[in-house]
């Protein structure tokens, strides 16, 4: 991106090598154990890839069924897809969907094939997933194609909306009001809760709490209506949801289908907030990278709510060791810089004294850090009283911090937050306030050259050196037992606890995932 | 200050009794003279007279933002003013740890679950998950307290023999679910089968809360403490510190 502005603050080379080889020493054992695990979620995810949607009576997903009945019948540590693609060539049932409807009430029949039958069932999975990554391919190149024929968001950073209405058919209007508006991203925040399911809920829906159910067919019907206002107003507005919490690869893979633009998508979220198992996420987390990569969907990373625990200033570099951490685990999933949206926030107590310099410090250390990566910046929330007006102007200068600092996403904030769900003159207001600062600013980064020497730069190098202390000590303890220790936002999270252990199995030898094997292999 | 004195007062502008206030609003109404209008004539029903609509603003094709200022005509009688206090202090988790650590000298052990049939944990989550609610973190954020939240669909006696094993100071039942009015039924299930199975004045203290409950009827629930719409993680956190950890440092029995 903007390569003026990477050289803002003048870092020590060595030291920012040093950080990104702790990172990726931590990293390495947590991709160790992705790579040797499976998931009921990876599997689901792989089934979905290969077409099976829908749910029976009681609105439990095919794939849960089919995923569950291959578990009981012959486990999961081969992997779902030998079983199931040797029961369809063996002819068991004609189609996946009546598989899961003969499966679901104890007759699928499963068995782990081998020999000749093992090499037949192997190229069917292939074929039938391989219509998935191809469905993912297309929806790629027709992003490129609407970018090119709507045009993209007029300047950087891009401007992001939230909508939640818990219905889809009034988030519907609600998003197209804010990209005419002028927002260049929605998101629709999903249901309090989602994420603690261990399923996909099918079809529309209009029951969610504090937000909106992500489903194939809500995904669906948003891209389509934000299509047309994209061709209305002449530039192609994209669509954010949440690939987290237990069905991370499935709403992945779904994200990827129907064309989703951004994803957030944190490499310990669910651990720390969610209360998630460890290594259920991790295995998932990369995955679902994996299909983000291939869809050219943005993740958008988490950092932003450690602050909302722990302290801004005292925190800061558990921000940074967490960036870099996300930016390991996003690189060796396939995920080039520009599709990584690191995020970190402006959430310092304004009592603190000099509390906007520390800001700039800290934006500027990422911008420098990851000259390359679409940083996500996120608004106050923790520091917003109900006094609307002085939130007001704590939003203007988060703006300007977003604009000095080159930020390449920028969350619009509301002077509301901790008072009500934004109105619709609260959004208008908060658009008022970006484009303001955006205009009256354009350019400035060009006279924004803190002193090598300065209360800035000084800072920034500051937080680094913590940052590479931290990964030390995290290095030597490991990633897992530091979770476990509370590193990051004070929660402790032991590997062998959280929701959705369960879940996680160890793979054989003989593992095959057809999804997997076509999204690491050279395009 | 003696009963039957008015003490009138109004909103002060820049001048003792202005009565200046100001106000904003969206109309669902396309900007221009008709909603500029009807603007006027809510302010004047609200008592602000003359109403002056200093700002108005497009929101789209069908909605107009609007600001006026005005003096309003309405007074206030201090003395007929009433108040209901909250009868606990509302304390950070600073303080509500900082109590917990000298009072109780150990851990605080917090049980929570959605009760019988119900699943939406919403709301036991926003009060227990760190992740929190309207702003405030959960109690699993509070260093001095061991949170175990035990989900959705959690029978009644699996719930007694949960918080016997944990040694739970405090047990929260979560209610959404109003068919029939189970969340009053299962609350009173819940209060009996923690009086059976404790000796008296030993159980563990009750806490029910969901968005259809009255908070004026623990008593008659049979729990210590009903919580409803809105409520937040920090007055959970500040309640419980104040029913649950002894002033001045007295160890609890």
């Amino acid at each position: 991106m903007e390569t003026s502005q990477s050289a803002l603050i003048r870092l020590d080379p060595a030291q920012v090598r040093r950080a990104r080889t702790l990172a990726r020493k931590a990293g390495r054992p947590i991709v160790q154990l992705a790579t040797t695990h499976t998931t009921v979620s990876v599997e689901r995810a792989t089934v979905r890839l290969a077409g099976l949607e829908g749910a029976d009576s009681e609105r439990v997903p095919w794939v849960n069924r089919l995923v569950d009945a291959v578990r009981t019948e012959v486990g999961l540590e081969h992997g779902v897809a030998l079983p199931i693609w040797d029961a369809l060539v063996r002819g068991q049932a004609p189609d996946l969907l009546t598989l899961a409807q003969k499966a679901s009430t104890g007759g699928g029949g499963f068995r782990i094939p081998a020999g000749r039958d093992l090499v037949r069932a192997r190229s069917a999975a292939r074929k039938a997933v391989g219509t998935g990554i191809r469905r993912i391919d297309t929806s790629r190149k027709q992003r490129e194609r609407l970018v090119r024929r709507y045009g993209d968001a007029p300047r950087r950073p891009w401007i992001y909306l939230i909508v939640a209405t818990g219905d889809i058919y009034e988030d519907i209007p609600q998003a197209c009001a804010a990209a005419r508006a002028g927002a260049d991203v929605i998101a629709v925040i999903r249901s309090t809760g989602q994420s603690l399911l261990d399923y996909v809920p099918e079809g529309a829906t209009r029951e969610g709490y504090a937000g909106t159910y992500a489903t194939g067919e809500n995904f669906r019907l948003m891209r389509a209506a934000l299509d047309e206002v994209s061709r209305e107003l002449g530039r192609y507005v994209r669509l954010t949801n949440y690939a987290s919490g237990l069905c991370m690869p499935e709403i992945a893979a779904l994200a990827g289908l129907e064309r989703l633009d951004m994803m957030l998508n944190d490499s310990m979220y669910g651990i720390l907030f969610r209360d998630i198992n460890p290594v259920r996420t991790f295995v998932d987390q990369r995955f679902s990278r994996q299909i983000h990569a291939r869809a050219g969907i943005v993740i958008n990373t988490g950092e932003d709510n450690y602050l909302t625990t722990a302290d801004a200033v005292e925190a800061a570099h558990t921000v940074t060791v967490s960036q870099l951490l996300n930016e390991f685990f996003a690189k060796e999933a396939g995920l080039p810089d520009e599709l990584i949206g690191l995020g970190h926030a402006f959430e310092i107590d304004p009592a603190v004294p000099q509390s906007f310099r520390l800001e700039l410090a800290h934006a500027l250390l990422a911008r420098t850090l990851f000259p390359a990566a679409p940083l996500k910046w996120m608004p106050p929330t923790r520091h917003m009283t109900g006094d609307v007006f002085r939130g007001y102007l704590l939003d203007g200068f988060f703006n300007l911090a977003g604009v000095l600092t080159g930020q390449g996403i920028l969350l619009v904030g509301m002077m509301t937050e901790a008072v009500v769900t934004p109105w619709l003159s609260d959004r208008d207001l908060a658009l008022d306030n970006v484009r303001y600062v955006l205009d009256a600013c354009s350019g400035l980064t060009e006279d924004f050259r803190p002193p090598p020497d300065g209360f800035i730069a000084t800072r920034a190098r500051e937080v680094l050196g913590e940052a590479v202390g931290l990964l030390e000590s995290m290095v030597d303890e490991g990633l897992l037992t530091a979770i476990g220790h509370g590193t990051f936002a004070g929660m402790k999270r032991p590997a062998d606890g959280g929701r959705g252990l369960d879940g996680v199995v160890k793979r054989a030898e003989t593992y095959l995932n057809p999804a997997i094997e076509a999204l690491e292999a050279p395009q | 200050m003696s009963a039957g004195e008015k003490r009138l007062v109004r909103p002060y502008g820049d001048t003792t009794g202005d009565g200046m206030v100001q106000v904003s609003f969206t109309l669902p109404v396309a900007a221009g003279k008709l909603a500029e209008g009807a603007a006027a004539q809510l302010a004047v029903s609200m008592g602000i007279e003359p109403a002056m609509v200093v700002h108005s603003k497009a929101l789209g094709p069908e909605h107009t933002f609007f600001v006026v200022y005005g003096p309003v005509r309405h007074l206030v009688d201090l003395s007929a003013v009433t108040v209901t206090e909250r009868d606990y202090p509302l304390l950070t988790p600073k303080d509500v740890n900082a109590g917990i650590r000298q009072g109780l000298r150990r851990k605080l052990v917090v049980l929570g679950a959605c009760v019988g049939t119900d699943a939406h944990t919403v709301g036991i989550d926003a009060i227990l998950n760190i992740k929190g609610f309207a702003g405030e973190k959960g109690l699993e954020y509070y260093r001095e307290m061991r949170v175990v939240n035990l989900g959705a669909q959690v029978a009644v006696p699996q719930l007694v023999e949960r918080a016997r094993a944990e040694r739970a100071d405090a047990v929260l039942i979560s209610q959404v679910v109003t068919q029939k009015d189970a969340h009053l039924t299962t609350t009173r299930e819940v209060a009996a089968a923690f009086s059976e199975a404790y000796p008296a004045g030993r159980r563990p203290l009750l806490v029910a809360g969901g968005p259809r409950f009255d908070e004026g009827a623990a008593t008659a629930l049979g729990v210590d403490r009903i919580f409803g719409r809105g409520t937040t993680p920090g007055e959970v956190a500040s309640y419980l510190a104040h029913a649950l950890v002894p002033a001045g440092g007295a160890k609890r029995d």
